[in-house]
């Protein structure tokens, strides 16, 4: 029954599926298809100990952690705050588009921004509503929303597109450790630097995204004002 | 062993250094609840870090199941951090300004420098890209502590803070790569392969391409996890399909895990970055991110599609 084999597969995806507890899941998943391969206990706990411990590499971020959070007791939050602030004047989407630069460059430098709690509804969502506030008076609820998801997503898309462009993310060791665990010598400096370009597109693709936001936002606004007349 | 070797053995238990003092941090803690299972979580892996390479392979393996039913049971919690006081924090970002992004630009800088170094000077050969990453750490870190003259001690006190931030989850990198390596041991990837070969033709370089991206977003979508996508995909697909067939190993590898991320801005399974944020916006529509995200995450994962096929091969 090579079907079986699959089993391991089928705990990963159900155990993330419903949320139950990561760590467990996978190692459930690996207990398992040692079980279905019919290796001994004895030696599925060997196999997991020695991947375990070669695989240490993908842990290496924690070596970072020390100086950034030395660097966030010293301002560094406050400082990107500060750069943000200092955009006057501009419209919405141009918000949003410079907190995604921001977030794109921290990302690939490992920066923390403290992300949707801590940057962007105390700083992007008010400025970002604050200039459609300047340019339209009030602003209806739907228009609020697409401020807001737009808002959100720029944090999402600078956080996953360009964090692999530090060597020492996670995301970057995770690839380094399993493409290196299959017998393919693939080092963090080379996988970094082909995160560049993905990093880069994310970033042409929010200008796309942002500058065509001012326009909905017009439309929209417009569409609703013309609906109360 | 070589001096590479011993210099990535003082890194990894500086790791379980850290990891130690995590727990150290929660023993001390009058307020600390489920206080034996979080220390014992923390010392037990810390363990790992510092004696795994010595001690026998099955006990390490009784560790790993060990730490996982402390997480199974939910016994590990945060104890206590000294998180900075944001008046302070405030006075010192004026006082230093722009130039406390120095560290930060350091620890990427000086990485990416010592490894370049490491792979063209056979002197230096000991600085592997995984060295260079401890040094980078450790370099930045002098160089923040110089410019802010902060007490030294905040290197501990704010390394386990993050370190206990992040929680058990920072292992899951580490464990997902082990599992993939399990699974390929146990063949788990030919069987994959051998259903995908009814799906992808021989020689169908462009098919490969889109089966392997399209897969890494579905399953994340389904998973709500690119991490765990990645290590499936890249055993049952990106290896058989893409990398025996000539493409390049650091291209697949890359462009694999990002693409699974135009399936995290797709699905309500990744709560914390498209569902808990609508509510913390206090959006009415609590689909909005996704509905904001969906035409980026198609259009990025086309033009990884584009990428692989013209880059990797």
């Amino acid at each position: 029954m090579e079907v079986l084999k699959l089993i391991g597969v089928v705990v990963v995806i159900v155990g993330f599926a419903i949320k139950f507890d990561t760590i467990a899941t996978v190692v459930i998943a690996g207990l398992v298809t040692g079980l279905v391969a019919g290796m001994p206990i004895s030696e599925i706990l060997g196999v997991l100990g020695r991947y375990f411990v070669s695989n240490r590499t993908a842990t290496l971020f924690v070596l970072t952690l020390p100086v950034i959070g030395v660097c966030e007791r010293y301002g560094l939050k406050e400082k990107a705050i500060d750069l943000i602030r200092s955009m006057k004047n501009a419209s919405t989407g141009r918000v949003i588009l410079a907190y995604q630069a921001i977030r794109t460059l921290a990302a690939a430098f490992s920066v923390r921004l403290g992300g949707h709690p801590q940057f962007v509804r105390p700083v992007v969502v008010p400025m970002a509503e604050g200039a459609a506030m300047a340019k339209y008076g009030d602003i209806p609820e739907k228009v609020s929303d697409e401020i807001r998801g737009a808002s959100a997503a720029s944090e999402n898309y600078g956080n996953f597109y360009a964090q692999n462009c530090f060597m020492g993310a996670s995301g970057t060791l995770l690839i380094v450790s399993t493409l290196v665990a299959q017998g393919y010598d693939v080092t963090a400096l080379q996988i970094a630097t082909w995160s560049i370009p993905i990093a880069v597109i994310s970033f042409v693709v929010g200008i796309v995204r942002n500058l065509t936001l001012d326009r909905k936002l017009d439309r929209m606004v417009e569409a609703e004002k013309g609906g109360a007349k | 062993m070589n001096f590479s070797v011993v210099l990535a053995e003082i890194f990894y238990s500086i790791i379980g250094i850290v990891f130690i003092l995590v727990g150290v941090k929660a023993l001390k803690d009058p307020t600390a609840q489920k206080k034996g299972t979080t220390v014992a979580f923390w010392f037990i892996l810390g363990f790992t870090f510092i004696f795994g390479k010595y001690i026998p392979e099955w006990l390490t393996g009784l560790c790993v199941v060990a730490i996982a039913v402390l997480t199974a049971i939910n016994g590990v919690v945060q104890s206590a951090n000294d998180v900075p006081d944001h008046k302070e924090v405030r006075a010192r970002a004026d006082k230093f300004g722009y130039r406390i992004f120095i560290p930060a630009l350091c620890l990427a800088l000086v990485a990416v420098l010592a490894a370049t170094l490491g792979s063209s000077v056979k002197a230096l050969s000991w600085m592997t890209a995984n060295n260079a990453i401890g040094i980078s750490g450790v370099v930045a870190l002098v160089v923040a502590l110089l410019m802010t003259k902060a007490p030294a001690k905040y290197a501990v006190v704010d390394g386990t803070r993050l370190m206990d931030n992040v929680g058990p989850i920072g292992i899951l990198p580490q464990l997902l790569s082990a599992l993939g390596a399990l699974f390929t041991a146990a063949g788990v990837g030919d069987v994959i392969a051998k259903g995908m070969a009814a799906i992808i033709p021989a020689n169908a370089r462009l098919i490969a391409c889109i089966v392997y991206c399209v897969a890494m977003a579905l399953f994340t979508i389904i998973m709500g996890n690119g991490f765990a996508a990645f290590s499936v995909i890249t055993v049952g697909v990106g290896i058989p399909f893409l990398i025996m067939q000539g493409a390049n190993p650091v291209i697949v590898g890359a462009l694999g895990l990002t693409a699974g991320y135009c399936g995290t801005l797709c699905t309500p399974m990744a709560a914390n970055f498209n569902i808990m944020p609508a509510a913390l916006l206090e959006v009415k529509n609590k689909y909005a991110i996704i509905k904001s995200q969906l035409p980026v995450a198609c259009v990025m994962l086309v033009i990884h599609i584009i990428l692989l096929y013209f880059f990797a091969f």
